[in-house]
Formats: structure tokens, C-alpha cells, sequence
């Protein structure tokens, strides 16, 4: 294109003076989820910790502890895999804080930051996206499970709602690690920390045994241990016998985590 | 509403001030900006030019003083500002993974033109900027110039009021230096107001209406070009000799002439003076003939915006390799 018409479409452009409305939150929350998903589309390898991980998990759990917990690994399936579906789907929401860790050094956010736009829907975007992901990640693990031969008393509806509740607490709990991930300089000490949160609450559980098995001060541990509610909730629901207690209590727990670590998070943001 | 869109400065801000722990990184910096204008603020790597833009754009809290762009406060009114300037950062405010025209209707999107809308201005400005063929392609493969023009592109898909470049040609060839150059000359004859900043005095020289000179965090000049200039003084005589064996003698004879002291550029040939009685320079000219000194240059002219940083500063421009403290 010569200069003068290149001149002349510059001018052309910015004489479009057009200022649309304000774009709405929820509308933001959805652009920025089109963003991530757009990333997904340039690197599916990010996919494989929800591919992989919940066949690992699923196949090395059931068959090295089935025998000698239960007897038999067909019994165990039964009762483990709403434990480690749990257990993975926590896992993976610590890649949330990571991939932010990583995404907010960027200078996109620069522009991001200084748009007109309800703030948080960055986030709450991404986090959209993420739950995408735990449901492919759940659903690749029931799958599975049904052709190991895993049945649940609670039928569809009671995955489904399993499902929801697990979700719920996903999300809530992904507002820590982005909290984390505004504090933390580098990935490699997010993932540390991170670590020394996850390993302990998601393994002093109920997810692979019954707490009446354990001494009693590590069962006292694991009865108020967050994880272990919402095992019990989701098992409930797959088993067909709703525990609406550890529902009522994973409910209230993660609406706290969103009400302390959302504010907090975006505190964090907007000093960064 | 009316009253403050006749408001006549763009960015008016007193004593605005940003420490990180020990290092003062802006310390109490004055600046008005006039609509309609291009400003430059002109300082070496470190000086806190960054740390003020990211205060005026409302991405970091003051420490100290106010400041009102265009008519209001960047702190009580952040809101109001953002919906009305631009920022182009010195790092590419781009998401690099996603492709040019993704880039482009994502921030469509995210200003509230609708899908089809948005793809409609990424189109037209995309053409505009010559990066039509490219708008496919990931912009982690574009060239440094390349991905100035689209972060600039990004910046004005509403068109905004106050346009901050933080130095908008840092890194680039001297094509795409000319381009970025072009558009912002642009961007001001369309009415935008634009703060820029930049370590090229040139830059500053050639496109900015006034230039604030801050260093250490403080404004320590402001004014024109020609009013920095004149600041310094006297004309510069530049002398440029046609063999670096003659420069010693050209010397002498030059200094004998114009009787002050002559100083040696780094260039083998190049030859320079301050100069106060211009009358003294013709007779120089004559001087090198009767001497049978070859010359190819011979000029006097004004201070270049090098010298007057020398003078304000003591220092060279580049003689600062402290890093940018606004990480």
C-alpha cells in the first residue's frame, strides 16, 4: 500500500469516532473466556493434565490399594472413584494459578487493567473456562470407571449433581490459588506452596479409606477436613444417599473461600 | 459535562510522587499537558518516565500528589479516566498467543462493540496499518514494528482522547521508527491528545509540541524544543574534516580563530565548539582555506537536545544503565 493511501485509511479509521456502550460483565467474563479457549486452540498440549491425569490417578489407586483395602478391586472402584475424581479435579484447579502466575507478567494486562471493564471478569472468565475443563476431566473418569465396571446406585441425576457440587468447590477453591498467584514471584514457588497444600488435604481424606480405620486424632483431622465433606457429598449422591450435611457444609465452605479469596484476589490484581 | 470537555488541559499533575521502598522512583513530578497536543517526557532508562505513566493511567496509586486527566482525578475518578484513554505500554500490551485480528476483536469485544462490529473496526484498522495479511498470524511471530502498529491499532479501536505511548519506537528500525512517527502525527491531526515517552532526543526533537527532561525522578526542563534549546545558549560549530591526519592541525587553527576550546567528537573526523560571536565562524572558514585544510561539513547550528540534556544533567543522555525501577 503506497504512504498516501495508507495516510488516508489512518485518517478514515480514526475518524470513526463510534463509542459503543459499556460492555457488560457478563459479556466481558465471556470474551475473556473465548481468550482462553483460544490458547487451548494454539496449544492443546495444555489439555493433558485433564486428559491424563484422571486415567493415572483412576488406574494406579484402584489397582495398587484394591486388593489389600477391600479385597478386591472391583469393590474398591466402587467405593474410591468419587474420591479420586474429587481428588483429581482439586488437583487440577492448581494449574489455574499457575497458568495466571505465568499470564499476568504479560503485557496484555497492562491494557486489560486500564479498559473500562468490571475488573474481575478476567478472572471469573478464565475460571469459566476451567470448569470446562474439570467436567471433560470428570467426564473422561466415568467413562473409565464404567468400563472398569463402576455403577452408581444414584443414577445420572446423581452424578450430575455430584458433579455440580464438586464444581462449586473447584471454582471456590481455584480463588485461592489466584490469590497465591499474585503473592508468589515465580511459578516454581506457586507450585511448591501449592503442593504443600493439596498433598496433605487431598491424601488425610476419606478418599481412599474410611476415617474409622485411622488413629483418632488423624481421624479428627480428616472429619474436618474440607475434602473429606466433599467426598462424602459427592459419594452421597452417586451412591444414591445424599449426605445433605457435608452438602450444606461444602456450600457454606466454598461461598467463605469466594467472599475472603475473590476480594482479596483482585485487591492483589490491582496493585500488581 | 460540557464544562469539562472544554477543560484545556488534558493531564494536570502536582508534585506526583512513587516510592518503592528506598528508591524514590518519581519524586514529585509537575506536568501540564495541553489537549490537542503531542508532550514528550524526555529522560535516560530508570528516570521514572514509565512509573508515571502507569500512575496517569491508573495502573499504580500515587504515593503523593494528585492528578487529573482530562478533568479527572486518576485516583477518585479511575473509572471515568479509563474509558477514556489508551495506553500502549513499552512491552507489546498484546497477548502474544493469539493471532493479530484476535487480538484486535477480543479488545473490540471487551470495549462493547459487538461481535460483528468489532471484527468490522479490526478489519478497517488493521488495513489502515498494513497488517491486513498478517491478521492471522500469532503475534509472538511479528516483526518488532509489526507489533507496534498493532498495539497501537488496539489503542484506538475507540478512538480515545489522551493516547500514552510509552516509548513507542524503542527497538525498532529506522522504517518502522518512521511509521510508528507517521501515525502519531495522525493520531494528534484526528484530535488525540498524546503523552509519549522516550530516551531519543530526536524522537522528542521531531514530534512533541513541549518536552518535560526528567531525571531521578523529577522534571528538571520543560519547555519547546527551541526554548530547551535556547536554555543552553549558544550555537554549536560543527566541523567535519576531510582526513583524520589534519584534525590536530584543523584544531589549532580553529581554536586560534574563535578563541574558545575545541572539542574532539568521537567520530576521527568530526570536530566541535561552542560558539558565542557568530562572526568569528566566517573567519574560520578562512582560516582552514588559507591553512589548506580540507573540509567536508561545516555548520553551525543550534544545541542539539544531546547537549541540553548534557548541560541539565551533567551527563551524557546514555550514560545511565540503571534499569527502569517501575517493574
Amino acid at each position: 500500500m503506497s504512504k498516501v493511501n495508507q495516510a488516508e485509511a489512518i485518517e478514515k479509521a480514526l475518524s470513526n469516532r463510534a463509542r459503543p456502550k459499556k460492555a457488560s460483565a457478563l459479556s466481558t467474563c465471556l470474551t475473556f473466556s473465548g481468550r482462553m479457549l483460544l490458547k487451548i486452540k494454539y496449544v492443546p498440549e495444555q489439555l493433558f493434565d485433564i486428559t491424563a491425569f484422571p486415567v493415572i490417578y483412576l488406574l494406579m489407586f484402584t489397582y495398587l490399594f484394591g486388593g489389600a483395602i477391600a479385597g478386591s478391586t472391583a469393590a474398591y472402584l466402587q467405593f474410591v472413584l468419587p474420591g479420586i475424581l474429587v481428588m483429581t479435579v482439586v488437583m487440577i484447579t492448581m494449574y489455574t494459578g499457575i497458568e495466571l502466575n505465568n499470564d499476568i507478567k504479560k503485557g496484555i494486562f497492562d491494557r486489560f487493567r486500564t479498559l473500562p471493564i468490571w475488573n474481575p471478569s478476567v478472572l471469573v472468565g478464565a475460571l469459566m473456562v476451567d470448569l470446562v475443563r474439570y467436567s471433560i476431566a470428570s467426564t473422561i473418569m466415568l467413562v473409565l470407571g464404567y468400563i472398569l465396571g463402576f455403577r452408581a446406585d444414584g443414577g445420572f441425576g446423581g452424578i450430575v449433581l455430584g458433579l455440580l457440587i464438586l464444581l462449586l468447590f473447584a471454582f471456590s477453591v481455584s480463588w485461592i490459588w489466584t490469590t497465591l498467584s499474585m503473592i508468589m514471584r515465580s511459578e516454581k514457588s506457586l507450585l511448591a506452596v501449592s503442593m504443600m497444600i493439596l498433598f496433605p488435604t487431598t491424601f488425610v481424606s476419606n478418599v481412599f479409606v474410611a476415617p474409622e480405620t485411622m488413629p483418632s486424632w488423624l481421624e479428627a483431622f480428616v472429619d474436618v477436613n474440607p475434602i473429606s465433606y466433599l467426598v462424602r457429598a459427592v459419594r452421597g449422591f452417586m451412591e444414591g444417599t445424599p449426605d445433605y450435611q457435608a452438602v450444606a457444609w461444602v456450600s457454606v465452605i466454598s461461598l467463605g473461600l469466594i467472599v475472603i479469596f475473590g476480594p482479596l484476589t483482585m485487591y492483589l490484581y490491582k496493585r500488581k | 459535562m460540557t464544562e469539562l470537555n472544554q477543560e484545556r488541559w488534558a493531564i494536570e499533575a502536582t508534585g506526583l510522587a512513587k516510592h518503592f521502598g528506598e528508591n524514590r522512583a518519581v519524586d514529585g513530578v509537575d506536568l501540564k499537558v495541553k489537549k490537542g497536543t503531542i508532550y514528550g517526557v524526555l529522560g535516560p532508562n530508570g528516570a521514572g518516565k514509565t512509573t508515571t505513566i502507569r500512575m496517569l493511567t491508573t495502573l499504580l496509586k500515587p504515593d503523593g500528589g494528585t492528578a487529573r486527566v482530562l478533568g479527572y482525578d486518576i485516583v477518585k475518578d479511575a473509572d471515568q479516566v479509563r474509558q477514556r484513554i489508551s495506553l500502549t505500554g513499552q512491552f507489546a500490551s498484546l497477548d502474544e498467543d493469539l493471532s493479530g485480528m484476535e487480538n484486535m476483536v477480543m479488545i473490540g469485544r471487551l470495549l462493547g462493540f459487538s461481535r460483528k462490529d468489532a471484527k468490522k473496526r479490526a478489519e478497517e484498522l488493521l488495513t489502515a496499518f498494513d497488517l491486513f495479511e498478517a491478521a492471522k498470524r500469532q503475534v509472538k511471530n511479528y516483526s518488532g514494528g509489526m507489533r507496534r502498529r498493532l498495539d497501537i491499532a488496539a489503542s484506538i479501536i475507540v478512538s480515545p482522547e489522551l493516547l500514552f505511548l510509552d516509548e513507542p519506537t524503542t527497538g525498532l528500525d529506522p522504517r518502522s521508527r518512521n511509521q510508528v512517527w507517521d501515525i502519531i502525527r495522525l493520531l494528534v491531526k484526528a484530535g488525540t491528545t498524546v503523552l509519549l515517552t522516550t530516551q531519543y532526543l530526536d524522537e522528542a526533537d521531531q514530534l512533541a509540541d513541549r518536552i518535560a527532561v526528567i531525571d531521578h525522578g523529577k522534571v528538571i526542563a520543560e519547555g519547546t524544543s527551541g526554548e530547551l534549546k535556547a536554555s543552553v545558549g549558544t550555537g554549536k560549530l560543527h566541523v567535519r574534516v576531510f582526513d583524520p591526519e589534519i584534525r590536530a592541525k584543523a584544531a589549532e587553527v580553529l581554536e586560534q580563530t574563535i578563541q574558545t576550546e575545541v572539542q574532539l567528537g568521537t567520530d576521527p573526523l568530526v570536530l566541535t565548539a561552542q560558539v558565542s560571536d557568530t562572526k568569528l565562524v566566517s573567519k574560520a572558514l578562512l582560516a582552514f582555506e588559507d591553512a589548506n585544510i580540507a573540509i567536508t561539513d561545516f555548520s553551525l547550528g543550534q544545541p542539539s537536545l544531546d547537549e541540553v540534556f548534557l548541560t541539565l544533567t551533567g551527563k551524557p543522555a546514555d550514560d545511565q544503565t540503571k534499569e527502569e525501577a517501575a517493574e
